[in-house]
């Protein structure tokens, strides 16, 4: 007899598996296909948000190794907030990334809609909302007149976006005329997007147990309306794994930030333009349309997708949250002047998607990265500036960060080529 | 005579369509019935694919008709195609490589409420119709970019058939396949036409047309070069029409064409 004494009852002739040993091995081979898909998809060159996650430990560890301040509640708090202009802006360059094109307007735009802000609500006093919102369209006027000089005329996004990108700099100096600096109002509207905490702890917590329970939900109904169709679902455990991640993760963060003044309200805004855009990308008909032109314009085309309203869109959704994130950076230094939405601004947008793992290439990406990749970007700021070394370390860094994320891309890109993709 | 009972599923009469100085296609006829092959060839350049692009909406013409079941009708958009019921397979498959098999089926003809696409019910449709068309891909859930070109070209043309469309134009389907993958595509065509679909297959492989078509028509440098009935056409008859070493008139067109009608 050469079979081992402790095999699995199962494997013995004759005799029928018990139930435990069933889903043992049910069990055993559920975990080994998960593995065999993770190995295949780095293989393959999907690797999603994992190297930013890695990153960003990274990044951490090693601030917090030459700084004891860096992971304090306070820094993490106002990484947080300071984070949430940028995130903005690169939310709007991610759609923009998906269809493979870029936009490099978006930091002009974004102070050119402080400084339009702030001249109709302090110099001319119109009220702050009616103010806000005229500032927002303007953005995302910027946007339908890029979006038709690309879609419609048929010239290059990269030089409408950079034809943009002098124009609505040069309007913006035009509007604040020669008052210079304009300040905000301390306790209005705007001031308070990044000033107002929610000092209730309960409110960070509370939030947080109803992100986790709407994940799970959601999650469990897709798997229900699978299952009753008969298709392979994901099961339980599964789920469950996942929601006990997504738990650890946001209960975390409400713990660190209660610490500090509690949840920043500019967070909750920025989480929630993140979750519903991302939302409008995988699941509505619009997001499916901005992902097929991304893998293939003429294949679009052929399947009758309004290529030029779909791309027009996209630059007007681009504009629009420039011009949020404006009114946010704006918002943190409660003024708007000459040098808003000026210096790398438009450089760290465009680095935070793609480092976030949105790639250059069209047609893979989300609006997490510009999350993930405004949280990096942040954290090197603010490394830097506790270690006190100038900016030029900061740009240095940044530069060699965005480096590697494009380096990762384009090797994702080349293992997919590889692997008879693309 | 019959043809004056059924119009023909769709007829081009006098199509014509130039790229500046390039004339693609000169006063083109052609007559597609419901539950026949007709098989487009021609050499490089001919004008087989224009004419494709030409019925299935994505390039209009600039002159002729296009009767749809006995009235002219126009279509300027890939979606009036599919409005009629032509469906495309297009040579480059015209898929979307970074989305999964199910998002290219139903490119364009998303099943949604609300435009919130319903994945699970596409899923099913999807699965629905690969095991009728017995085609095996490895997951319905992977980027269309991991697949072979066999795979590839089932995609394709489950996509044609969703729409339950009447006529499938198919250009070069077996061009880049091997033996069996083209045996498989045939043996789906045949299945097509004992369904009453009309198919317009484009393809360079003689073979092929013997094994498969019930018509073809030749064109050469744009223009219609001969109508033939592939059972009493030699191979050569048709070789030397395809490269221009005859010249058929029309009236033997138009009288081959009655022929057949009877």
């Amino acid at each position: 007899m050469r079979r081992p004494r402790n095999a699995a009852p199962g494997e013995c002739g004759g005799r029928p598996p018990t139930k435990n040993a069933r889903s043992a091995v049910i069990k055993r081979a559920a975990v080994n296909r998960h593995l065999a898909t993770f190995g295949r998809r780095l293989k393959a060159g999907e690797l999603g948000s994992v190297p930013v996650l890695l990153g960003l430990a990274a990044i951490w560890m090693v601030f917090q190794a030459l700084n004891s301040q860096f992971l304090s509640a306070r820094n993490l708090s106002n990484i947080s907030v300071d984070m949430v202009g940028t995130g903005m802006i690169a939310v709007g360059i991610v759609f923009v990334l998906l269809l493979g094109e870029i936009d490099l307007s978006v930091g002009s735009v974004s102070g050119l809609a402080a400084a339009a802000f702030a001249v109709l609500n302090v110099n001319l006093g119109m009220a702050e909302g009616v103010a806000a919102l005229v500032a927002i369209l303007v953005g995302s006027a910027t946007g339908v007149v890029q979006g038709f000089f690309f879609a419609k005329v048929g010239v290059p996004s990269f030089v409408v976006t950079l034809a943009g990108l002098l124009s609505w700099n040069g309007l913006m100096l035009y509007i604040l005329g020669s008052t210079g600096t304009i300040n905000l109002d301390d306790e209005g509207l705007v001031a308070l997007l990044t000033s107002y905490y929610f000092n209730d702890v309960a409110v960070a917590y509370t939030l947080a147990a109803a992100g986790t329970a709407a994940y799970f939900l959601v999650s469990y109904h897709d798997s229900r309306c699978r299952r009753s169709l008969g298709l392979g679902s994901r099961p339980l455990g599964d789920i469950a794994l996942h929601t006990a991640m997504v738990a650890v993760a946001v209960f975390a963060a409400a713990y660190v930030l209660n610490r500090f003044q509690g949840l920043p309200l500019a967070l909750l805004i920025f989480l929630l333009v993140v979750i519903a855009l991302e939302c409008i990308l995988r699941r509505t008909l619009y997001g499916r349309a901005i992902y097929a032109l991304g893998g293939g314009v003429e294949a679009a085309r052929k399947a009758g997708l309004k290529v030029a309203w779909v791309r027009i869109s996209v630059f007007t959704i681009s504009g629009t949250m420039a011009a949020v994130g404006g009114l946010f950076l704006a918002s943190r230094v409660a003024s708007a002047s000459q040098t808003s939405g000026s210096g790398n601004l438009l450089i760290n947008a465009i680095a935070a998607a793609v480092i976030g793992g949105t790639s250059l290439f069209g047609g893979r990406g989300s609006t997490w990265s510009a999350l993930l990749g405004a949280l990096v970007i942040q954290s090197i700021a603010s490394g830097v500036a506790l270690m006190g070394v100038p900016t030029a370390a900061e740009y240095m860094i940044t530069g060699g960060v965005l480096l590697l994320a494009v380096v990762i891309d384009s090797l994702s890109r080349r293992a997919q080529k590889a692997h008879g993709r693309i | 005579m019959t043809s004056g009972a059924t119009p023909p599923l769709l007829a081009l009469r006098g199509v014509s369509r130039r790229f500046g100085a390039v004339r693609a296609l000169i006063d083109v006829d052609l007559e597609i019935r419901a539950g026949r092959v007709i098989a487009l060839v021609g050499d490089n350049g001919a004008g087989k694919t224009t004419l494709v692009n030409v019925v299935s909406g994505v390039d209009p013409p600039d002159v002729g008709v296009i009767e749809w079941e006995g009235r002219p009708v126009r279509i300027t958009h890939p979606r009036d195609a599919q409005a009629l019921g032509i469906a495309t397979v297009h040579q480059d498959l015209a898929l979307c490589e970074n989305l999964d098999v199910v998002g290219n089926v139903f490119l364009g003809r998303e099943i949604h409420s609300y435009g919130f696409l319903d994945e699970p019910v596409m899923e099913n449709r999807t699965r629905d119709l690969f095991r009728m068309l017995s085609a095996r891909v490895p997951d319905l859930r992977l980027p269309v970019a991991t697949l072979s070109g066999g795979q590839r070209q089932t995609v394709a043309i489950s996509r044609s058939l969703l729409g339950q469309p009447k006529l499938i134009l198919l250009d070069e389907p077996t061009a880049a396949l091997g033996v069996e993958q083209t045996a498989h595509v045939l043996e789906c065509i045949d299945d097509m036409r004992d369904r009453g679909l009309g198919v317009l297959l484009i393809t360079h492989d003689l073979g092929v047309v013997k094994a498969i078509a019930d018509r073809v028509s030749v064109l050469r440098l744009g223009r219609n070069n001969g109508f033939f009935d592939v059972n009493t056409t030699s191979q050569e008859d048709i070789v030397s029409s395809i490269t221009g070493a005859t010249h058929s008139d029309f009236k033997y067109c138009e009288q081959d064409e009655i022929d057949w009608e009877l």
